[in-house]
């Protein structure tokens, strides 16, 4: 048999992977090898595979993400800082049948919005909340997040963080988990092709659950900020898997009894 | 034995040179190109296209979504 060539291969038939229809063509903002665009991919593949675009909701954060509306191609609400949970509990029980999700960044959700966040949760409301922790505020200069771990610089943190001056770094998804009002609390990563998979499977499953009313889900993506870390995209990788992963470490905190 | 043969695209004018495609290769397919595109980056490109087995997992991990992959059987 002759040899295969690159042209025959590329055909649509033989179409392995492409990014989801509902990104736009919208050049995404995020720096090089920033967790916020893997996550965007995936989410949107969920809502494209699970037929959501025309029934989704999604609530944007202040915080790098708050342009997220110009990449995926469903309805959006801008909240204010960290009030993402509130105007998403307004929106679901105004509009029950439509899935609402919200987005937010570790100083957005475990800082300035640390009150929503937990009353949310307390309350049940029938939504997905997706929270990317990257230890920091990245998108105003690298400061120190309540995520920030112990001993890790930041733009407010040139020594470290001191434990004993700041406290330790908060584990918001562990919190949330003890409340009856929550019904899947997950953590996952986007830095590697199996965990880019494993968040997507969760994604579908809090599509379900969602769909069942079976209250919060919150699924929580432990990422990078090269930027802010001042490290490359693939250094930040490392870095991650080897510090942030043995403090908040991967895997479900709760599920739903079947 | 039935053999998996795979290609990537990349659109080189959206990759931002990140290199976390290149690293997630399992076969050390993609590299950064010494050239750069019109943002200034060094963006992957298939080095050794032979290699490719068309896993996919260099697409999944790209933030800007720029890869596409493909694949056949042969043999
Ligand atoms: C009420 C209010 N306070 C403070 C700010 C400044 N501010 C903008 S983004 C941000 C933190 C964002 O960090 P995070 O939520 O972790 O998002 P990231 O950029 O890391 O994804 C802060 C404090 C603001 N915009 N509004
Ligand atoms: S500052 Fe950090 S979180 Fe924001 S886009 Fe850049 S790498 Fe991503
Ligand atoms: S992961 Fe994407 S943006 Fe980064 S170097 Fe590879 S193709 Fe370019
Ligand atoms: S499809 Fe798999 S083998 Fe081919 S370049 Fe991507 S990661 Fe490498
Ligand atoms: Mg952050």
């Amino acid at each position: 048999m002759a040899e295969i060539t690159f042209n025959d291969i590329i055909k649509p038939e033989n179409l392995a992977y492409k990014r989801s229809k509902l990104m736009t063509d919208n050049v995404m903002h995020y720096c090089p090898g920033c967790g916020h665009g893997t996550a965007h991919q995936v989410l949107a593949e969920v809502l494209e595979e699970e037929n959501l675009q025309e029934r989704t909701v999604g609530i944007t954060p202040v915080g790098c993400s708050v342009l997220m509306y110009n990449y995926i191609d469903v309805d959006f609400q801008e909240a204010a800082h960290g009030r993402a949970p509130a105007l998403a509990t307004a929106v679901k029980r105004l509009m029950p049948e439509k899935f609402v999700f919200t987005y937010q960044g570790d100083g957005d959700l475990a800082a300035i919005g640390t009150a929503e966040t937990i009353h949310t949760c307390n309350r049940g409301e029938n939504i997905l909340i997706i929270f990317i922790n990257n230890g920091i505020y990245g998108m105003t200069g690298g400061q120190m997040a309540p995520t920030t771990l112990p001993g890790m610089k930041s733009s407010t943190s040139p020594y470290g963080r001191d434990v004993s001056m700041m406290g330790s770094p908060i584990k918001m998804a562990d919190i949330v988990a003890m409340l009856p009002g929550t019904c899947y609390v997950t953590r996952h990563s986007v830095n590697t092709a199996g965990g880019v998979r494993k968040f997507k499977r969760a994604l579908k499953k809090a599509v379900q659950y969602q769909n069942e009313n079976r209250g919060t889900c919150f699924i929580e993506v432990v990422s990078n900020c090269p930027s802010g870390w001042k490290m490359t995209p693939v250094e930040s990788n490392k870095w991650l898997e080897e510090n942030m992963f043995p403090y908040y470490p991967l895997g479900d905190i709760k599920v739903p009894a079947e | 034995m039935a053999k998996i043969k795979g290609a990537v695209v990349v659109d080189r004018e959206r990759c931002k040179g990140c290199e976390v495609c290149v690293v997630t290769c399992p076969t050390e397919t993609l590299a950064l190109a010494t050239e750069v595109n019109s943002k200034g980056y060094h963006y992957s490109y298939a080095a050794n296209p032979d290699a490719c087995i068309g896993c996919a997992n260099c697409a999944v991990v790209c933030p800007d979504g720029v890869i596409t992959v493909y694949k056949v059987k042969v043999g």
